[in-house]
Parts: C-alpha cells; sequence; structure tokens
C-alpha cells in the first residue's frame, strides 16, 4: 500500500484539479495530457524499442484531420472520424514501417523527417482540407448525451484515456510480448534465435506508436474545433521526442514528465524570451537544443529516475515466481536418431572464406564438440546450422528436412536451442526475465491480451518454466537479480538455462566452460550428462580440452574452416594432423 | 629483471558491474619479449585493450619511467607504446603503402618526416609487403595481413610493441615464419608484450611469462621454467601433454 | 512544356542539384567519420549566405558573437579538462584557437568596415566567422558523447538544428535576403541563356569536389579521416584520435555549407530557417546513396535537383512534397538491395 501512495496522490490531485484551478491551468493540463500521449508512444518506441520517429506529429495530424474532414465536409459522428483516423494512421504507418524497419537503425528516423515534412505540406496545400487555414467548425463531443464542450469536462476524457494508455503500454511492457520488446534494443540477434519474429514486434511497437499520437490529434480536434497544419509540422514532431527524452524515455511516466516540465517551460520562455531579446520570434528553441543537449550528455536517462530517486519510497520488486502448471514438452526421439546433418558446407564473407567442405552429423542423446584452434570457423559454423549467416553453398538437414535457407527463429520454432560466444543477455533485466525470453515460442498470447493483463495464467506457466531451467541449471538462487550483475561464467551459465527454455531437440553451446571455475564445470558437466541421458543432442564448441574429453562422445577437430579429423576422443588426440594443428610451435 | 618499459600494479578493469579482470601486476622489462598466455575468455585481450587505453580501468600504469594518470591512446602513442590488436585492424580499403603510412601519423604530426626510410626497413623485415605496396590491404592473405599490421605498428618506431594472438588463424608455417620474426624484432631493441593462446610457441621465444586465468595472474616465472611447469603443461598445452 | 521551359529547368535543377551534391558530399562524410547524421548543416548554409549578407548591409553579423560565445565556453571547458587531467601545457593551444583566433577574426571585421571591401574579402570574412563555429559545434555537443549510439547522436544533431535555428531568428531576424551576384555577365548559348552565377556555383562546385577528392587522396590528413572512417580502432592505435577526426570533419562540412550559402544567396532569398530544407534535400541524396558512397551521392543530388525544378514548374504546392516524397520509393529500393541482418552496435 505504501508504495502506492505517490500514484494515489498524484490521482487524488488530478481529479480535484478542475474545479479549482483557473481556466489558464486548465487547459495548460489539457495539453499536457494530449503531447503525453504522443510522448507516451515515444517511450515505448525509443526509449524501450530503440526506434526513433522524428514525424510523430504527422499522425497527430492524420487523427486531427480524418475526423476534422468527416465531422465537417460529411457531417459524420467523431467516433466514426476517430476509427477512419485510426484505420488511415494504421495504414501510413505499416506502409512505413515495412519500408524502413528493416533498415539499419537511422533509416526510420531519417524517413520520419522526410515523411513529417511531406504531411505538413500535404494538409497545407489540399484544397478540401482548408489549405493554410485550415478547417472549422469541428463539432463538439458528445460522450452518452454528454457534451463536452468546455476544457473542464474535456479535461476529464483527456486524462481518462492518457491514464489508460499508461496502464496498457506497463501491462504490456510486463509480458512475453514486453519481454521481446525490450529485447528489441541491444538483443536483436538474440532475440531472434529464441524465435522471436523483431520486424513483427518493431511493426508492433511504431503502429502502437503511430495511433497513441493519431488518438491525441482527434482529442486534439474536437477541444480545439478547429484545426490548422501548423501544430504538425516537423518541429512539433521533433518536441514531442524532446518530451519524451528530457521526461527519461525508458519510463512510461517519464512521457507525463517530459511533456509536463516542457510545456510549462515553454509558456514560460515564450512570455519572457521576446522581452529579452526586444524581438517576437520562437526563442525558445534555443533553450530547449541546449537543454537536450545537456539531459543526454549528463544525464542520458532522462529527469524520471532522478525525480524516483527524490521520493523516499522503496519499491518492492516481485520475489517469487507463482506456482504454476507446467508447458508442454516436447518428446525427445530415441537414442541415436540423427537431428542435424551438415553435408560440404561453405561459408564465404566476401572473398574470406571461413568455412568449406564442413560435414557433420549431431544424433539424439549424444554430445559432440566441435574443436579447433581459434579463428578455425567453429563459431561461423554455429551460426549457419542455427540460421543466424546464411551458407554460401553445401547442406543442413535438421530433424531430416533441409533448413540451410531458414532464419534462426525458425530453427527455434523446430526445436534448436543455442547460446553464443560472447554473451547475449539484457543485463538490466532480471535473470528470470532473460531466460523467459528464450519459452518465448511457448507462449501464443498477443499484444491486445498482454495490455488488459488477459494473459497472466500463461504468463505465470512461462516464468515458472523459466524458474524451473534456472534451478536445474543452479542459478535458482539469483531469479530476481539483475542478469549484468552475474559473473560472466555464470552470465553464460544463463545462457544454457535461456536455451533450454526453447525446449530443444538439439542444443548448441558455444564455449559453455569459458570463464567457469573447476567445480563450476564439474556442475555443467553433470548438467550436459543429463540432458544427454534425456535423449538431447548437443553440439559443443569448447577450448578446455579435459573438460571436452570428460565429456564428448565424438569429437570434430576444425583448422582453416575445414574438418581436418573426426572420431572418439582417444582417437582423435591422437591425430598427428591434429598433434600439428594444436602445438605446431617454432622449431 | 633490468628497468622495465611498462610496470602494471593492480589493474582491474570492470563491464558494466562485473569485473573481468581483477588486481593485474606484470612487468616488461626494456628490449625483452614478455609473454601472457591462457585460456578463451582469461581477460587477455581486456588487459591489453585496458594498458592502451581503450578501456576505462583502475589501478596504475607505468610508461618509460612515468605514471600515466589520464591513459589516452593517442599519447601513449605518441610516447612509444603500439597494439597489433587480434583483429587486426586494417584499413581494408587502402594501399599497403597508406596503411604503412598511417602508422607514422603520430610521428608525422610531431615533425618527423623519415617515413620513407622506416617504411624501407619494414619492407626489409617483411620483402612480402614491399611487392604488394600498391595492393588494397583488404585483399591481403591472412598471413600478409598479420605481416602489415605489424609492419604498420613498426612504422611509429615504438618502444613497446604489444601483439594480440599474432598467430590467430594462421597455418602453422606462417606462424612459424611470424615467430620468427617477433624473435628478431627483439634484436632491434624494441619490448614486446605477446598475448598468445598458442602457449608453447610464445613460450619458446619469450623471456618471461604470465600465465592468466579468469581475469588474474595465476602463474608467472621465466619462460622456460614455466614451459616444464606440468600446471602450465597439462592445462594449456592441451592435448599432447595430458596426465600421464 | 516547350524546349526553352525545359531547358531552363533543367538549368536550375543542375545548379540546386550541385549545391545539393556539395552538401550530401559533407553529410556522408561526417557520417563516416563520425556517425552523426549532421542535420545542422543547412544552418551554416544559412549562416554562410545570411552573415555575407549583413556584411553587405553594412551591419556586424550575430554569428560573431556566437563565435565569441563559443570560443569562451570551449576554452573554459578545456581548460578545466586540462588542469585536471594534469596537462596544462594544452592550455597554450586552447588561448591560441578558442580565444585568440574568434579574437582577431572579431577585431578584423570590427575595424575593417566589411561594407567597403571587395566582395571577395567579404566572402572571406564570413567563411572566417563562420567555419569555425563547425568544430567548436562538435567539441561543445558530439564530443562528450563521441561513443554513443547514432540514435543517440541523431538526436544531438536535431537539438543542435533547433538551437541554431532559433539563434539564426535572434541574429538575422525573419526577413530574407539576398546577396548581390559575383558576376552579372549573361552568356547566350543557342536558345539558352546561362547567368554568370550559375557559371561560378558549377565551376565552385566542381573545383571544391576536386579538391576534396585530392585532400583525400593525398594526404596523410585527409588519408587519416578516410582510416577513421574504415576502422575508428585500427585509428585510435595510430594516434589519429576521434576528437582530431570529429573536430576536422566538422570543419570540412562546416566550410562547405558555408560556401553553398555564399553561392547560392545571389540566387535564391535566403531566410533564416531556410537551410534546413536545402540540407534535407543534400539529405535524400546522400541517402540515396546509402550514406556510404560519393559518386552515387552526387549522382542522386543532381537528381534531387531537377525533380524539385521540374515539379515546381507542374505542381509549385507540392513542389516539397514530391521531393521528399522520392525518399519512400529510395528506401523501398535501399531496403530490397541491402539484406543485412540487423546487429546492434
Amino acid at each position: 500500500m505504501k508504495q502506492r501512495l505517490p500514484l494515489l496522490v498524484f490521482l487524488a490531485v488530478l481529479v480535484l484539479a478542475p474545479p479549482l484551478l483557473p481556466e489558464f491551468y486548465v487547459t495548460l493540463l489539457n495539453y499536457i495530457g494530449l503531447y503525453s500521449i504522443v510522448a507516451l508512444g515515444l517511450v515505448l518506441l525509443t526509449g524501450v524499442g530503440g526506434l526513433t520517429s522524428f514525424g510523430q506529429a504527422a499522425f497527430v495530424g492524420l487523427g486531427a484531420y480524418a475526423t476534422g474532414y468527416l465531422s465537417t465536409a460529411h457531417e459524420l459522428s467523431p467516433w466514426l472520424g476517430l476509427l477512419a483516423g485510426l484505420g488511415i494512421t494504421a495504414a501510413v504507418a505499416l506502409v512505413l514501417g515495412f519500408l524502413t524497419l528493416r533498415l539499419s537503425g537511422h533509416y526510420l528516423p531519417l524517413g520520419t523527417i522526410a515523411w513529417g515534412l511531406s504531411l505538413y505540406f500535404l494538409f497545407g496545400n489540399l484544397e478540401f482540407l482548408g489549405g493554410h487555414t485550415g478547417l472549422t467548425g469541428i463539432p463538439v463531443l458528445e460522450l452518452a448525451g454528454f457534451k463536452l464542450d468546455t476544457g473542464r469536462e474535456f479535461y476529464y476524457l483527456i486524462w481518462v484515456v492518457l491514464l489508460g494508455a499508461v496502464l496498457a503500454t506497463q501491462n504490456l511492457l510486463d509480458s512475453r510480448e514486453g519481454r521481446a520488446i525490450r529485447a528489441l534494443k541491444g538483443g536483436g540477434l538474440m532475440a531472434e534465435s529464441m524465435g522471436v519474429d523483431t520486424a513483427r514486434t518493431k511493426t508492433i511497437i511504431f503502429l502502437i506508436a503511430a495511433l497513441f499520437a493519431c488518438v491525441s490529434g482527434w482529442l486534439y480536434a474536437h477541444l480545439q474545433r478547429f484545426v490548422n497544419p501548423t501544430p504538425f509540422g516537423l518541429h512539433i514532431g521533433i518536441e514531442y521526442l524532446f518530451m519524451a527524452v528530457v521526461g527519461g524515455a525508458a519510463h512510461v511516466w517519464g512521457a507525463l514528465l517530459g511533456a509536463g516540465v516542457l510545456t510549462i517551460l515553454k509558456q514560460w520562455l515564450q512570455d519572457i524570451l521576446p522581452q529579452i531579446f526586444g524581438q517576437s520570434g520562437n526563442f525558445e528553441v534555443i533553450f530547449f537544443g541546449i537543454m537536450l543537449i545537456l539531459v543526454l550528455q549528463r544525464a542520458r536517462d532522462g529527469l524520471w529516475p532522478w525525480l524516483v530517486r527524490l521520493v523516499p519510497v522503496k519499491v518492492d520488486r516481485q520475489r517469487t515466481v507463482a506456482e504454476a502448471e507446467p508447458l508442454p514438452c516436447r518428446q525427445m526421439p530415441a537414442a541415436g536418431t540423427v537431428l542435424l546433418e551438415v553435408k560440404d558446407a561453405r561459408k564465404q564473407f566476401g572473398g574470406l572464406v571461413a568455412n568449406d567442405n564442413m560435414s557433420l552429423t549431431v544424433k539424439a542423446g549424444e554430445v559432440m564438440a566441435l574443436i579447433g584452434p581459434n579463428g578455425a570457423g567453429k563459431s561461423t559454423m554455429f551460426n549457419c546450422i542455427s540460421g543466424v549467416d546464411p551458407l554460401t553453398s553445401g547442406e543442413i538437414r535438421f530433424l531430416g528436412e533441409r533448413t540451410d535457407a531458414l532464419v534462426s527463429r525458425e530453427m527455434a520454432r523446430r526445436g534448436m536451442g543455442r547460446t553464443f560466444q560472447h554473451v547475449r543477455l539484457l543485463p538490466t533485466m532480471s535473470v528470470l526475465e532473460n531466460v523467459a525470453i528464450g519459452a518465448h515460442l511457448r507462449g501464443a498470447k498477443g499484444v491486445l491480451s498482454s495490455s488488459l493483463h488477459l494473459e497472466r495464467a500463461e504468463e505465470a506457466r512461462l516464468l515458472a518454466e523459466a524458474k524451473r531451467q534456472l534451478e536445474r541449471v543452479g542459478l535458482g538462487e539469483h531469479l530476481f537479480e539483475e542478469a549484468g550483475s552475474l559473473p560472466l561464467g555464470q552470465q553464460r551459465i544463463l545462457e544454457i538455462a535461456r536455451a533450454l527454455c526453447v525446449d530443444p531437440y538439439l542444443l548448441l553451446l558455444d564455449e559453455p566452460a569459458a570463464g567457469l571455475r573447476y567445480l563450476e564445470k564439474q556442475a555443467l558437466a553433470e548438467l550436459l550428462r543429463k540432458l544427454r541421458a534425456q535423449g538431447m543432442g548437443i553440439l559443443l564448441v569448447e577450448h578446455d580440452m579435459d573438460f571436452v574429453m570428460g565429456l564428448a562422445d565424438r569429437v570434430v577437430v576444425m583448422e582453416f574452416g575445414e574438418k581436418i579429423s573426426e572420431g572418439l576422443p582417444e582417437e582423435v588426440q591422437k591425430d598427428p594432423v591434429v598433434l600439428e594443428a594444436y602445438l605446431g610451435g617454432v622449431e | 629483471m633490468s628497468t622495465p618499459i611498462l610496470e602494471i600494479r593492480d589493474l582491474c578493469v570492470s563491464y558494466g558491474k562485473v569485473e573481468a579482470l581483477h588486481h593485474i601486476n606484470l612487468k616488461v622489462a626494456a628490449g625483452q619479449i614478455v609473454t601472457v598466455i591462457g585460456p578463451n575468455g582469461a581477460g587477455k585481450t581486456t588487459m591489453l585493450s585496458a594498458i592502451m587505453g581503450l578501456l576505462p580501468s583502475k589501478g596504475e600504469i607505468e610508461f618509460q619511467g612515468e605514471v600515466q594518470r589520464d591513459i589516452e591512446v593517442e599519447h601513449l602513442v605518441a610516447m612509444g607504446m603500439t597494439l597489433v590488436p587480434e583483429k587486426r585492424a586494417l584499413f581494408g580499403e587502402m594501399s599497403v603503402e597508406d596503411n604503412l603510412l598511417l602508422g607514422a601519423f603520430m610521428r608525422y604530426r610531431a615533425g618527423d618526416r623519415d617515413q620513407g626510410k622506416t617504411m624501407d626497413q619494414v619492407f626489409g623485415t617483411f620483402p612480402r609487403l614491399k611487392e604488394r605496396r600498391a595492393q588494397l590491404a583488404g585483399t591481403l592473405s591472412g598471413g600478409e595481413r598479420q605481416m602489415l599490421a605489424v609492419g604498420r605498428a613498426l612504422m611509429a618506431k615504438p618502444k613497446l610493441l604489444m601483439l594480440d594472438e599474432p598467430s590467430l588463424g594462421l597455418a602453422p608455417l606462417i606462424v612459424r615464419e611470424i615467430f620468427h620474426i617477433i624473435a628478431d624484432l627483439k634484436k632491434t631493441g624494441v619490448a614486446i608484450l605477446l598475448v598468445e593462446q598458442n602457449a608453447r610457441a610464445a613460450l619458446q621465444i619469450a623471456d618471461y611469462g604470465y600465465v592468466l586465468e579468469t581475469g588474474s595472474v595465476a602463474l608467472e616465472g621465466e619462460s622456460r621454467a614455466l614451459a616444464d611447469d606440468p600446471r602450465v603443461v597439462e592445462t594449456y598445452l592441451g592435448l599432447g601433454g595430458k596426465k600421464q | 512544356m516547350d524546349l526553352q521551359i525545359a531547358l531552363l529547368l533543367g538549368q536550375d535543377g543542375i545548379v540546386n542539384g550541385a549545391i545539393y551534391a556539395l552538401l550530401a558530399l559533407a553529410l556522408v562524410l561526417v557520417f563516416a567519420v563520425t556517425r552523426v547524421i549532421f542535420i545542422p548543416q543547412g544552418e551554416f548554409v544559412a549562416y554562410g549566405a545570411l552573415t555575407l549578407a549583413a556584411f553587405e548591409a553594412g551591419k556586424t553579423p550575430g554569428t560573431l558573437w556566437l563565435l565569441l560565445g563559443a570560443g569562451v565556453l570551449v576554452a573554459l571547458i578545456d581548460t578545466v579538462i586540462a588542469v585536471r587531467g594534469g596537462n596544462p601545457g594544452r592550455i597554450k593551444r586552447i588561448v591560441l584557437w578558442d580565444l585568440a583566433l574568434p579574437a582577431a577574426i572579431a577585431g578584423l571585421v570590427l575595424w575593417l568596415e566589411p561594407a567597403t571591401l571587395p566582395l571577395a574579402a567579404k566572402v572571406a570574412l564570413s567563411l572566417a566567422i563562420v567555419v569555425p563555429l563547425g568544430p567548436m559545434i562538435y567539441r561543445l555537443a558530439y564530443q562528450p558523447l563521441a561513443e554513443a549510439s547514432v540514435l543517440v547522436l541523431l538526436i544531438v544533431s536535431v537539438a543542435v538544428h533547433i538551437a541554431l535555428v532559433g539563434l539564426g531568428l535572434l541574429f538575422f531576424g525573419a526577413e530574407g535576403s539576398r546577396t548581390t551576384p559575383f558576376s552579372e555577365a549573361q552568356f547566350n548559348v543557342g536558345t539558352l541563356t546561362v547567368n554568370g552565377q550559375t557559371l561560378w556555383v558549377l565551376g565552385a562546385s566542381c573545383v571544391l569536389i576536386v579538391a576534396l577528392y585530392l585532400f583525400f587522396g593525398r594526404t596523410l590528413y585527409g588519408k587519416a579521416l578516410r582510416a577513421t572512417a574504415i576502422n575508428r580502432v585500427g585509428a585510435r592505435l595510430m594516434g589519429i584520435s576521434t576528437t582530431l577526426a570529429g573536430k576536422l570533419s566538422f570543419t570540412l562540412a562546416a566550410g562547405i555549407g558555408a560556401l553553398s550559402g555564399i553561392l547560392i544567396a545571389p540566387i535564391t532569398t535566403v531566410y533564416y530557417d531556410t537551410g534546413f530544407l536545402i540540407g534535407l534535400k543534400g539529405f535524400v541524396a546522400a541517402i540515396i546513396a546509402g550514406l556510404v558512397s560519393y559518386p552515387l551521392a552526387a549522382a542522386g543530388a543532381i537528381l534531387v535537383g531537377l525533380l524539385e525544378s521540374f515539379s515546381s514548374f507542374w505542381a509549385s504546392a507540392f513542389k516539397e512534397v514530391i521531393v521528399f516524397t522520392l525518399i519512400i520509393p529510395v528506401l523501398v529500393w535501399r531496403s530490397l538491395t541491402s539484406h543485412h541482418v540487423e546487429e546492434e552496435e
């Protein structure tokens, strides 16, 4: 209860404000609310998802103009206007997203700059939208027979919508889809390997951000009751982004804080700057620009984390994982069944041949070790097998089917789990949630049920599975710690738990024992033996020879991208070619 | 050991909240080859990056008798420290000659104009580079790339040359050649800090060695003694030297 | 449309395209070396043109005060850092570059009465004021964030852009300006009339492009910039610091921007915020080149210039819409031709 106190005080102030405050402040709060809705979308898109748009004002414009035009020229209901606005916005966002989200990160913001400009000029030049004068006489909004024709009444609608959006966003982030969204920034490749369709996830958050902006525009049109192109220009789009960044782009409440601070500051600067400079103009942008640079240099997380530190309320993190019915598991094939078959694989990066003539098999219930000096091409082989990089030529079969053209998330879907040579996890997320990303494909509930938290039963099962795998690898004590605070060796073990959450037939482990101490290595070997006994196939890249030789059933030795030896551990150890590769020092 | 050209005391490096390197102490005497060996993930590359100022670190780094307070790559290069990184970091779309010229960038800024002479010396050490002087660095073979990386570092006329896994991905014959050249370089008076996985080859040409394991120095000693140390034989000399 | 109009529009398009090409080259350069998407490029165009216009009008341009102010700020910050880091030896350079140089320029401007000087001297003074702003802005806004992601740097760029636009309004007011042409000559080629200024723009662009080519191909500093663009770590290990490369590329970009502004000021009226749209068109060209290829960027720029001039004839109200919508098919094409697996920085 105590930790909810600030929120309750905030809500109480919000409810009581309109009757008590003068008109001017209510108007200001209305605008803060409208801007916050847009900024909230940017928190999701930029702060959490790592994508950026400078063109959100254009989406606000679409929402405003759609209802403005339909409700004046065709006298349709504002609610139809809302639907039309959402539809148009969604269509535009999908097309833009499709074009830019597959390119590297900076094309989206650049695209939105161009897009924001074109749409602004379009609003100003289309006859039927009233050109630069815009549309007037937009009808009053009616809600259940009640006319919202003053700012004080409209206030409640704006803030209910905003708080609803905040709640939905918070819910969404705390869910299976939310983990996928949070993985976008800094974990795209890892998430794909766990079965997350990152292009789809990016499109979803871009869409949500656009739709939030559209709703804000719709509210704006019926509050103002006229629209013209000015508030939808690129510079306003830039201000929306500033709000999110200044407030704290990684926190939903940062959107409200940023919108509040910038709106009030702008009001104040617009009053005093023309007096100081003795001429009129938008001089507040000078201060906004400098302020933003300082925020990015000095406090890149924005003002929200700083504000939270001032409020002496301890937030209790979740400390337990609820019991839940276990997720269904795959039936392991009989020991000895061929799981993976690589034939004559060749991988070329430009002129550099990283793998050539590589052939190997992994069977169910065996540990196959891939060894060789550094730079021999083992990790490249791993990336080809797991669908991260496409083969240049050759064949890969998994469970009898050709898979060399498939992407990594498809390999995860088919039952391949992997770890990475350089640990890839989300350092500020808890150990439990990091591992739960591995179980992504074992849940099915989407964005809508996540925002409404209608997927709690499934979520509990996913988290319980993550916990079970963590206990299995011996990290049961660390469920709620930040993943980045674990020692490097344990971070590798965490990756194994995450790969096990995929419920794989085949486990690919890239140097799992590196950085582990002796006893930890023993425990790891024990775990892998158990998995093998259950029928799982394990393909292992490792440098620690003691570890490999004591564990592997068969060994393939690579050098210069090719297989130079294959066989039982004892045979390989005696192979002169192998000895030469490993020990060929100077004479 | 005579006066050290490089002395590191209590060096610690952290990635985020995790400490990757714990209280490393290490010395390189003038004109010596010192090697640091150890398995993957032991922190060898991290250590070199920290010494070179590419990574923030705690502890003391003394180079040529001066404690470096504000460790900056450019400053260290100007003082005569060079690093040949594991990935070589060549300028692939530029010619071999331009790569070498850029190796002397800091000296050029300081007013030295003897790059032609230095380049001739480098060509003397690596005749293969002379043949390929007009070729783009990106088109060289693996061994030639390593030679170019070392040659480029020599263009700075370094006092201390740090090599990160020069044998990485090279055929045994080429490795042999590179190690011969490294051993020869010692005769020119440059001190060498050699980080290697290929423990046997490294210990053969080094005067002194350190074994790095999970971020700490596990063993150190004269390289000959180290090469015979059963613990090294067992752990790092790999397959052939397993427990009898 | 008859041939004469087509030729006229074509001439217009090529002239504008030449300017966009210069800007696109600077954008590609800055991005390759520093990973900064240099949105404020356009402000240097406007500052160059309007500083020259202020000289012609016999006024002291506000950019001079910006230069002095930025110089003092840089000097203060760098001095504190130098003293704290135990390098008081650096203070001499700081005083020379950040205080003495701007003061000398200010002294010249206030003493010489630029309105009475020949055009070439006015141009030189304008460049002397605007170009040093490039490295100073790099120092103040970007250098502390040199290791940040492209996205953070982009947001900084946008912040610098709006601050400079606001300052531009403060310095030059909302009125636009046009400057005297470099040459009043007119040539008749068949039915086509070519203005002297047109030839100036094309000539200067060609000279500049050749100069850049020589700089990157022949000088060690040019090679050092290329090296930084190819391999940042490798360049640092040669002693080419990120800061040096950043300041150098921002100096070049500021110079190219200011000169572009000075070249077009006699052809179009330049307002305090004109630069942004001009810069963005350079951007469309740079994006056509994927922010990496110089020749493609130049070709893209000519395309943008032609598209702009022809669409101003057919649908002048939608000129900007058409130019900026061009980016969509360009992005389609890029997304179809690039097959890169998204890898985070």
